[in-house]
């Protein structure tokens, strides 16, 4: 039996390890299909504390596995497949085996939104890609489209103009949530156009092996119409991977784990706690997640040992 | 070892292998294989002496040969068997998917 699994390997779950391991639970990490998390696909983080030179994403994370298995994480590339908290020792299920365990931390933070369209999932690396820092490079001279209106549309279809000899950012809606300087950037970029209430209802070139353009339709006089374009990009925000948790412990309107209070890490049942951005849907940034890491490892550990304590208490009655 | 491949060296060292050959495509732009490229380093130490290649050609120094097998996101990893792509994946990828796939076209 384990004491403490983490689940999870962003700045979330590999700051729960150094803390935990460096208390001696030997924490044991499933890294699942995304090891490293969201970070692995930015470039240079300028915001990480301590790094004033700026440091790259994946490089990060690297560090901070590195520095978890240091202090005796045991990281395991296995992925969760169910988890079972309705008694104790909880039961967490991979891919390859079934674990016990007497605390878990959940650390499986968010994914990029997809547009959710079957055509997208059979063109995805093939025209449809969910990384603008990894994949620009391959549209050279091409045209390509970006959907969204926040903040990352702007930046991608700004890092995109780098490669693309045109780049169309597509919003749903005529307001846009991006910030000002990131939206005036983009408009003010020649190679920038923009499309209003629209929404992206195909991605074609199925047949052809790759995108070829994509069928919109304005959402105000339901008008549809296509656009060639080689390359689509999303940056629609992100869902949080709590699929495994449902039923088992609270989830918010969007999909988000609550914890007991704000600022809080422990979840309804004890020995269950959660950090990082499967339960912060307002800041989401690597460093309040490393820092909600740290809390549920330090909440883990006080309530193992005074479950101990408790333990021989008990047999003193 | 891995095989370092160009596009000079690409056909004699995969369409014409003898044996499957896993191909890593990646860049040193992009984040995701730098997580990828030490699971592939591991994964060809663990095959040693198998009848299996592993191999990766930096996208960005060889710009012939990814085009034609219509790499548009990186890292993607192909297997390669008789000169033809018999499995392909996109994105990082477990080693233990890896040896699962590769053992399949042994």
């Amino acid at each position: 039996m384990e004491r403490l699994i983490i689940i999870g390997a962003g700045p979330a779950g590999y700051t729960a390890g150094i803390y935990a391991s460096r208390a001696d639970l030997k924490p044991l990490l499933f890294a699942g299909p995304q090891p490293g998390g969201q970070l692995t696909t930015t470039t240079e983080v300028e915001n990480w504390p301590g790094s004033d030179q700026g440091i790259l994403g994946p490089d990060l994370m690297l560090k901070l596995k590195a520095q978890a298995e240091k202090f005796g994480t045991r990281v395991s590339e296995e992925t969760v497949t169910s988890v079972d908290f309705s008694s104790k020792p909880f039961k967490v299920s991979t891919d390859k085996q079934a674990y016990e365990a007497e605390t878990v931390i959940i650390a499986t933070g968010a994914s990029a939104r997809r547009i959710g369209l079957a055509s997208e999932t059979a063109l995805f690396g093939k025209g449809v890609s969910a990384c603008a820092t990894c994949d620009g490079f391959f549209f050279k001279g091409k045209e390509v489209a970006v959907v969204g209106g926040g903040d990352s549309a702007m930046e991608e279809a700004t890092f995109l103009t780098k490669f693309a000899s045109k780049v169309t950012i597509l919003n749903r809606t005529d307001k846009f949530k991006a910030s000002k300087p990131l939206l005036d950037r983009a408009k003010e970029n020649p190679k920038i156009a923009f499309i209003e209430n629209v929404q992206v209802t195909e991605v074609l070139g199925v047949e052809a092996g790759h995108v070829t353009g994509i069928k919109i339709k304005n959402t105000v006089t339901n008008e549809e119409s296509e656009m060639n374009v080689d390359g689509l990009f999303a940056a629609i925000g992100h869902v949080p991977n709590t699929e495994l948790f449902k039923g088992q412990l609270d989830l918010d309107a969007l999909g988000y784990l609550v914890t007991t209070g704000p600022g809080d890490v422990k979840t309804k049942i004890e020995g269950v706690f959660a950090c990082g951005d499967v339960m912060d849907k307002k800041y989401r940034q690597a460093v309040t997640a490393a820092g909600t890491g740290c809390m549920a490892a330090l909440e883990a550990e006080r309530l193992l040992t005074h479950r101990s304590f408790g333990a021989s208490e008990n047999s003193g009655k | 070892m891995e095989v370092i491949l160009n596009d000079q060296n690409f056909e004699a060292e995969v369409l014409k292998s003898d044996v499957p050959v896993l191909v890593d495509f990646w860049a040193p732009w992009c984040g995701p294989c730098k997580i990828l490229g030490p699971i592939v380093e591991e994964l060809a130490k663990d095959m040693e002496g198998k009848p299996v290649k592993i191999a990766k050609m930096n996208v960005d120094e060889s710009q012939d040969i990814p085009p034609k097998y219509g790499i548009m996101s990186i890292p993607t990893l192909m297997i390669f068997k008789g000169g033809e792509v018999v499995d392909q994946m996109v994105g990082v990828t477990a080693k233990d998917t890896l040896v699962e796939k590769l053992t399949a076209q042994m």
